[in-house]
């Protein structure tokens, strides 16, 4: 596969570095713990994997123009204790001093034992969960409010489908998932009071012949836009454009996959929050303990409009963007999920944590989280 | 597997009877240390010429592992923990091996351990002291993972079925099981995003062994091999179980017992695998979830076939296994080397080892003298 042997060069080229280490034997080695900081960087899958590892293993190199600051990158730790020998590998051989773990369950109990363990080492976790009266000092969260990116999606989708049924092919039930796709509907209903999201669950994140089948399934229900929530969404994009309906990405930039049918993509920004960090690091401050935010902190962004979004489309999805970099917020209450409950009572901020422990599919969602 | 010729042309040593029996011993014993060893070194060389393909120092790669994987007291700890669930997964195939079934499956009978340790705990938590709560934990996912492996022998005896086939298909039900339960009725709600039953407290956790940071799970791992090793060969129920191993037929004829034997093998197969998951959950991830499925149930079978489904061999195989492994992110950092590079050598491992199983017997040099 061509993407291989690209990142393949791309790691040659990261790992430059790495040249010093390279002329070899113990001794040298020893030498990588310089006074240089050494940022460890654990990945959950691979760096090329068109979705959430390559959002960040792209934002990374933020940091690596950064002088002084050393970056150490390990791909397809899986969350077990791996993680923490991985972490720990990196503090003990490389002289890590400040570790970037991307994956949700690294968290606990694998980066809260260990920030406890070695106290002058920061961690920083890629997901809203540090709490600040329970959890080590030197550990803390950074996270982007990726549904604000997919709601700008549905405003775009709202006014570039036909059949005012939109796909969604999402992995498993989960908070992260369900606001995704509730902001996705909320933001075509802002344009389009008659669309609706059908939804699928293929049950795990990685499950490429189920995301393709799901694919098809939206597709011949009637939607003619489809989008996804699952680590690679290359598979479903893929389907879509070979279906010939429209797509809109998810977590990188898969643009290139659907030159035809393209509309825009929800991408993270982490490169705003590494530059952060290395600015931080560099002015000889600590790191922010929790760094949250969305469009307003430019935290996340939109996929370049693609061939398959309608002007008016585009036009509204960039006024909706500039909405959101003010804080107007998505979920405008009282909102009723598709069972009919109200399930929220009043408009919540973009960031307020109690659409953090989200747990339905909001009215105008067809498909079921159980 | 038949004498090669070149057997019968060697020259006969004139020697004592009694010394001749002891170095006969000696040297077929001999044959399977060097073998093993001639086809790692083997595999080792082939890597070397991949490593070199792509412009890697091969030197480089061997002193990353040493020092990634054994040098130093971090690493060497790394290396253990990391072994520990090989060798338990390693018996769930070697047992069987014995009595000529290959079981693969490991993997499911590692889950549904492990998740019903951990939903076992749901309830006793606060309730039953630490101590107790543990060895029932580790009671119950050695009878989940027995029972789950011991259905791949019944169905095989009593129906036919073919065991590998069994117990691989056995191995995703298993999961589905496990995520069905920890995505739905045993779902620990306060954590939304990630499900997991809900977590052991601290009190409850298996702590590490004395001065490492290994968990016990690696302790009893070895003694387990141990005592598998005595009770398959050397005791009546291993024998019987070698002789319906050896010729299935030929043990029906004599009046073993042999649905007996293979239900009894396999289930004390799954029970190590189930144990496995007991100590994943009790001393490294504090409740059930998807990251029980780490695949250490398939390189388990690695490990068993490299130690020649030996109990004895196992612990040493898993150390090797675990210790590249433990190396693998240290070689990644490095060399900016794929992860994939690990998987690599451990595939070149497990064929050219498949491959040298034909050259048992086709050197003289092992041959006892005099025959």
């Amino acid at each position: 596969m061509s993407s291989a042997i690209i990142s393949r060069r791309a790691l040659l080229r990261t790992a430059a570095f790495g040249a010093a280490g390279a002329s070899l034997g113990l001794g040298s080695l020893r030498s990588a713990r310089a006074a240089d900081l050494v940022v460890g960087i654990v990945y959950v899958g691979a760096r090329d994997d068109f979705g959430w590892n390559q959002a960040h293993a792209v934002a990374i190199k933020a940091l690596k123009e950064v002088p002084g600051v050393k970056v150490d990158e390990e791909e397809n730790v899986p969350e077990t204790d791996a993680v923490s020998k991985s972490m720990e590998s990196m503090i003990n051989l490389d002289g890590a001093g400040l570790i970037l773990a991307t994956s949700f369950g690294y968290y606990k109990p694998f980066v809260v034992d260990l920030a406890k363990k070695y106290p002058n080492v920061q961690f920083r976790h890629a997901a809203p969960l540090w709490n600040k009266d329970t959890d080590p000092k030197n550990a803390g969260s950074y996270f982007g409010y990726l549904n604000q990116a997919h709601f700008v999606d549905g405003v775009a989708a709202g006014l570039s489908t036909k059949s005012n049924k939109l796909g969604f092919v999402a992995a498993k039930p989960i908070s992260i998932v369900l606001s995704n796709i509730n902001s996705f509907l909320l933001g075509a209903r802002s344009v389009n009071p008659n669309a609706k999201v059908q939804v699928i669950f293929t049950g795990d994140w990685s499950l490429p012949v189920r995301e393709a089948e799901s694919a098809n399934a939206l597709i011949d229900a009637g939607c003619d836009v489809i989008t996804c929530h699952v680590d690679g969404p290359k598979v479903v994009i893929e389907t879509a454009e070979k279906r010939g309906v429209k797509s809109c990405g998810h977590n990188a930039s898969q643009a290139p996959l659907a030159p035809k049918g393209f509309i825009t993509g929800a991408e993270y920004k982490w490169e705003t929050i590494y530059k952060g960090y290395a600015a931080d690091l560099k002015a000889g401050k600590t790191l922010p303990n929790f760094l949250v935010g969305g469009y307003e902190k430019d935290f996340v962004q939109n996929t370049p409009f693609g061939a398959g979004c309608s002007p008016e489309g585009r036009k509204a999805a960039l006024a909706a963007i500039e909405g959101l970099k003010k804080g107007k917020p998505i979920y405008v209450g009282p909102l009723k999920d598709n069972k009919g409950k109200i399930v929220i009572d009043k408009t919540y901020d973009n960031l307020d944590p109690f659409l953090d422990k989200m747990d339905y599919l909001l009215d105008g969602v067809i498909g079921s989280t159980t | 597997m038949s004498d090669a010729p070149l057997a019968q042309s060697a020259p006969r040593a004139v020697v004592p009877a009694a010394a001749q029996i002891g170095s006969s011993r000696w040297r077929s014993d001999a044959e399977y240390v060097v073998i093993p060893v001639l086809a790692i070194a083997a595999s080792f060389l082939l890597f070397a010429v991949f490593l070199l393909a792509i412009g890697k120092s091969p030197v480089e790669f061997v002193s990353l592992v040493w020092r990634g994987g054994f040098g130093g007291a971090f690493s060497l700890q790394n290396t253990l923990q990391r072994s520990s669930p090989l060798i338990m997964t390693a018996l769930t195939v070697a047992i069987p091996a014995r009595i000529g079934l290959i079981i693969i499956g490991g993997e499911g009978a590692l889950v549904l351990g492990g998740f019903v340790a951990a939903a076992l705990a749901v309830p006793l938590i606060g309730v039953v002291p630490p101590m107790p709560t543990l060895i029932l934990m580790a009671f119950v996912a050695m009878i989940a993972g027995g029972v789950w492996i011991g259905l791949c022998g019944f169905l095989r005896y009593a129906r036919g079925v073919n065991e590998t086939i069994s117990s691989l298909l056995l191995t995703y039900i298993g999961i589905a099981i496990m995520n069905f339960f920890v995505e739905g009725p045993l779902r620990d709600i306060s954590n939304p995003n990630k499900p997991s039953t809900k977590p052991l407290p601290d009190s409850y956790m298996i702590g590490s062994m004395p001065g490492t940071s290994v968990h016990w799970g690696f302790f009893f791992g070895v003694v387990l091999c141990v005592a598998l090793y005595l009770l398959m060969s050397r005791t009546t129920f291993g024998f019987a179980a070698r002789v319906t191993g050896g010729n299935f037929r030929a043990a029906l004829a004599q009046g073993l017992p042999v649905g007996r034997l293979i239900v009894a093998c396999t289930m004390i197969a799954g029970a190590c695998a189930g144990l496995a998951g007991f100590f994943e959950v009790a001393a490294i991830q504090g409740r059930a979830n998807a990251s029980l499925a780490a695949g250490y149930g398939f390189t388990g079978i690695l490990v068993a076939f490299l130690a020649r489904q030996n109990p004895l061999v196992i612990p040493p195989v898993a150390i090797m296994f675990g210790g590249i492994v433990a190396a693998g992110g240290l070689v990644q950092r490095r060399m900016g080397l794929p992860d994939a590079t690990v998987q690599v050598l451990e595939g070149l491992i497990f064929v050219v080892l498949l491959t040298s199983e034909t050259l048992y017997g086709r050197f003289s040099i092992f041959k006892p003298k005099g025959r």
